[in-house]
């Protein structure tokens, strides 16, 4: 296989498995999930103005407040903020993104240039890396880690760093860098549903969930 | 600096400083030392008009005669074309003037008397389905000519990309089982000058080298000169700003595409496909595809042809969509399977409840 | 002599529901839940973090409500969970959580931590893998009647003395009140103090009560042991009681974990709504104050703080009433660090208390509330719970701290004036 075909496969065969399985696995997953269901609540609620599962979708983005958690553990904040946005911004404002998105589902946006996403690339790299380091130097996260946290992490690092580098061309030609760079997203897309990365859609979720059952004391959480 | 080739180009109204100028910018072309062109043109200005010239079989397979009509109509008259007035072009179907048992003749008799010193250029590719019977000369099978021409070569030019990778002819689904010269050859030097066509300086500056030097030039890795092929278009588009500021044509007559912005999202292949256009350009440096409002297609590259569509950027997926519905009402029939099952299992703990007494605290 | 892990494990597979489902599928180990919990913070031992806490619970969900966990516990590829890893985590299911929910508060993709700790001690109490302590209480509870064996005549008692005391009769079983009081054990036999402020506070508002011969005690150790059955046994008690005496409240005593058994986890074990109301007593007085119905006179002027009971204030969304209430009497108030919603436990709630092996941990857990107080320097400190009440006070007494603790009711009773003078 030349550099062109297995550039072809990617695109084509690999990106077909690639999405089919993510897509099955979302849509699986998600039903396995919700479909428990909850019982309802009896007790008398406690209506109060800001409790409520909405309202904590959203609070939770943000850091406790008047905890000082920021300060207890600066790098899962800063470093995950950093790699969350960076990852956010690459993802759907770099413009070659942003045509991929429009073919597949028709939908297009203004994208930023692209010295900018190089930048804010390198500063995901470089907050993903911090992250890592993080996680084997403290020692909660360390115990807490198991082979698909060290997993996930790589193989949602691979795709920023070989994007980048293909951008860049470092190491391989460019259409090799390129064709790694679709294939570690397709890795990506595989693996999603089937492990932690999946709380890019629990997420939601779980935070409406807490949100409604404190918000049901009327306690914003 | 005194000599046939000197006095043939002045015939034409090319002087002699043109001609070293000519030598030289190859040389630098070809990432060669400056005295390289000096030696270049001392090399071909002093071979011999009459006496033997290196001797060049030109074989043609499953072709177009693109590649032929790119070296030879490029621009007239040529500095290009002359080089092979340095050569002796003993076959080429196109060009020569005998035919039929003239030319087989002309052919056996150039391979009998440059056994071993010959340098084979092969355009177009080879079919293997029905044993080579998709395309033959004077009855014999491309594959047999190949091979029997190849055995007293001294290197071999796939000139194009069918011969360098198969070409059209192999596109999908390949109907003659069509491959390329270095999948039949292995015993011989293969130099692959791929494009449809290939870029006439290419082919000028590779036949310069091996006059020169005797040998090819260096090569990547899919057999190409690294000299003309060591870069994107896309790396050396003078478009590129406008792809590095975001700045795309969306249609071939839009706003965008009037003030000549990236034509990455109308399926330009530049940044996958090395080859040399955005520097040499075409038609002796008039303009290039991409200069004219095309994007590139990618023709030096392997299985072009087979790339997804030439208009479908190249972020682009082939298709995905038609998975979907397929992947989403599997996933859906998985995902309805397992929650009946979860429901069926926890209805089963529930009706398994045995009400805890006091006792029940203790093992 | 009949729990199994087979039990353990079928109630396990009865409470696990949607939110569980979602809250293991979104905890991505970031492990910021050890940052919000005082067992870990003060002893910095990693298996202490709350998410932690629920592998067997984790374990137990994938393997029977994901289609790849069943398929690897088919192919033998997962660990099923034992009596004995149940027995080894009873520790960090019981002794170093109190239920405070500062995890949920924390967790970033919004697991609420604290409602699967609660769930995995429905299947730790099936399996016979709670913790003595607790079950001594329950036990107490459901045969005598309360924790602490306290019984009715003890009760009586203890009305009789407070009626000589205050001169202001106790009503029992009075039909038709507007106002069921409960107490807790701790009341009845350490803070008698606290029904004579009730009888002061009640009289002055003008209201009806009673208490309740059936049912006057309000903690439930069902659920603290995380036992659905029993607490349902012991709360319907509560709810039988203030149906027959047709009362509009039932008035949850300073008592944290009686006043979630009652107000939020009550309506639910009986699987029906409670036909009365439920407040905290803080609730209630907070309601007398904004309607004037609350009357003090004089000010406390040393300097005091208040220690927020968790199930009151972050799991039962009462915090501003006893500020209002505290400014009402006293001149030198001052907020700890991290006042309100986000307070420390004291490192008993939840049932911890009970648990005598859990007891120097307890103690280590305890610097947290000790660096509070080392911040403020309060001269005493009050609070709205008679378990944090008990705790703070071993603790203040382990690391030598003079401080009085003093239940908040208590102190807005003493600033009641006489009647008639």
């Amino acid at each position: 296989m030349n550099e062109m075909q297995f550039l072809t496969w990617v695109r084509g065969t690999g990106l077909n498995i690639a999405v089919g399985i993510f897509l099955l696995g979302v849509i699986w997953r998600l039903i396995e999930i919700y479909s428990l269901g909850r019982k309802k609540d009896l007790s008398a609620p406690r209506n109060v103005p800001g409790a409520s599962g909405w309202h904590t979708v959203f609070r939770r983005s943000m850091p406790p407040k008047d905890m000082g958690m920021v300060k207890k553990s600066p790098v899962s904040y800063i470093g995950g903020y950093v790699f969350h946005i960076g990852l956010a911004v690459v993802v759907f404002l770099f413009a070659p993104h942003i045509k991929f998105i429009e073919s597949v589902v028709g939908l297009s946006w203004p994208g930023l240039p692209s010295q900018f996403v190089d930048l804010v690339a390198v500063i995901t790299i470089a907050a993903m890396v911090v992250v890592l380091a993080d996680r084997i130097n403290k020692p909660v996260k360390r115990y807490l880690s198991t082979f698909e946290d060290w997993f996930t992490w790589t193989v949602t690092f691979l795709p920023v760093l070989t994007g980048w580098m293909a951008v860049q061309h470092l190491l391989l030609p460019y259409t090799t860098m390129l064709a790694l760079h679709i294939l570690s997203v397709e890795i990506l897309l595989v693996v999603l549903p089937f492990t932690k990365l999946f709380h890019a859609f629990t997420v939601w979720g779980s935070r409406y969930y807490n949100g409604a059952v404190n918000g049901h004391k009327g306690v914003a959480v | 600096m005194q000599g046939p080739l000197i006095d043939t180009l002045a015939r034409y109204g090319v002087s002699r400083r043109s001609f070293l100028k000519y030598c030289a910018t190859l040389a630098s072309m070809m990432a060669l030392p400056p005295s390289a062109g000096r030696a270049m043109a001392e090399a071909m200005a002093a071979a011999p008009a009459a006496a033997k010239r290196p001797s060049v079989i030109w074989l043609p397979f499953q072709e177009c005669t693109g590649c032929t009509e790119s070296i030879t109509r490029s621009h007239s008259p040529s500095i290009e074309g002359m080089i092979f007035d340095m050569v002796s072009l003993d076959y080429q179907e196109t060009l020569m003037a005998a035919a039929g048992h003239q030319a087989e003749e002309a052919l056996h008799n150039a391979m009998k008397e440059n056994e071993g010193k010959y340098l084979l250029i092969v355009d177009g590719s080879v079919p293997l389905g029905l044993d080579g019977a998709y395309s033959c000369i004077a009855g014999k099978s491309n594959l047999e000519a190949l091979k029997e021409v190849a055995k007293g070569a001294a290197a071999i030019v796939a000139m194009g990309s069918c011969a360098a990778y198969g070409g059209i002819p192999k596109a999908n689904p390949n109907p003659t089982g069509a491959v390329s010269v270095s999948d039949v050859i292995k015993d011989k030097p293969i130099i692959n000058i791929p494009g449809c066509p290939p870029i006439p300086v290419v082919m000028t500056g590779v036949l310069a080298h091996f006059l020169t030097f005797g040998s090819l030039p260096e090569m990547d890795k899919l057999g190409r000169p690294k000299a003309f092929y060591g870069e994107t278009i896309h790396d050396r588009c003078y478009r590129r700003p406008f792809y590095d500021q975001g700045k795309f044509a969306k249609t071939f007559d839009d706003e965008g595409a009037r003030k000549g912005w990236c034509l990455f999202e109308l399926g330009c292949k530049g940044p996958v496909t090395y080859n040399a256009c955005a520097t040499v350009k075409w038609n002796g440096g008039t303009s290039w595809p991409v200069e004219s409002g095309h994007g590139c297609l990618g023709c030096s590259e392997p299985d072009f042809w087979d790339g997804g569509g030439f208009y479908k950027a190249l972020s682009m997926p082939a298709d995905p969509l038609k998975v979907v519905a397929g992947a989403v009402a599997v996933g859906a029939a998985a995902g309805v399977a397992v929650s009946f099952a979860n429901r069926a299992k926890k209805s089963g703990a529930k009706g398994g409840h045995e009400t805890t007494t006091l006792a029940d605290l203790e093992k | 002599m009949s729990a199994t892990l087979e039990k353990g494990v079928r109630v396990l597979k009865e409470v696990i529901d949607a939110p569980i489902a979602s809250y293991f599928n979104s905890c991505v180990h970031c492990g910021l839940c050890a940052e919000a919990c005082l067992f870990y913070t003060e002893t910095g031992d990693p298996k202490y973090t709350p998410i932690h806490k629920l592998e067997p619970l984790r374990r137990v969900y994938e393997q029977e409500y994901t289609l790849l966990g069943r398929l690897k516990k088919l192919a033998g590829l997962s660990k099923p969970v034992t009596d004995a890893e149940l027995g080894e985590w009873q520790e960090l299911v019981y002794n170093s959580c109190t239920l405070c929910g500062r995890c949920s508060v924390v967790c970033p993709v919004g697991n609420d931590i604290v409602y699967m700790v609660r769930k995995l001690r429905e299947g730790m109490s099936a399996s016979g893998n709670a913790p003595d302590g607790i079950k001594g209480a329950v036990n107490r509870t459901v045969t005598i009647g309360s924790p602490m064996g306290v019984k009715l005549p003890a009760v009586k008692a203890q009305m009789k003395h407070v009626e000589e005391d205050y001169g202001i009769p106790i009503p029992l079983d009075a039909e038709g009140a507007e106002y069921m009081v409960m107490l807790s054990s701790m009341e009845i036999i350490n803070f008698p103090e606290y029904l004579g402020a009730i009888a002061k506070i009640m009289q002055q508002a003008g209201k009806t009560w009673t208490l309740c011969s059936t049912a006057f005690e309000a903690t439930n150790a069902g659920m603290q042991i995380g036992n659905s059955d029993l607490a349902r046994v012991i709360v319907s008690r509560i709810v039988d009681g203030a149906e027959k005496l047709k009362v509009k409240t039932v008035i949850s005593p300073e008592c944290g974990h009686a006043y979630t058994a009652l107000r939020w986890e009550g309506a639910n074990l009986i699987g029906r709504p409670f036909t009365f109301q439920v407040k905290h007593i803080i609730e209630v007085l907070g309601e007398f104050q904004e309607q004037g119905l609350l009357k003090t006179e004089g000010f406390e002027t040393d300097k005091l703080t208040f220690h927020d009971p968790c199930q009151l204030a972050r799991r039962g969304g009462v915090i501003q009433p006893q500020r209002n209430l505290m400014k009402m009497v006293a001149k030198n108030f001052v907020e700890m660090p991290d006042p309100g919603f986000i307070n420390w436990c004291c490192g008993g709630g939840g049932g911890a208390s009970a648990i005598e092996e859990g007891e120097e941990l307890r103690i280590e857990a305890f610097k947290k509330k000790k660096s509070q107080l080392d911040a403020v320097k309060p001269d005493r400190l009050v609070t709205a719970c008679a378990n944090c009440r008990i705790v703070l006070e071993e603790g203040l007494e382990h690391y030598q701290m003079d401080i009085p603790v003093v239940g908040l009711t208590e102190m807005i009773a003493e600033h009641i004036p006489e009647k008639g003078a």
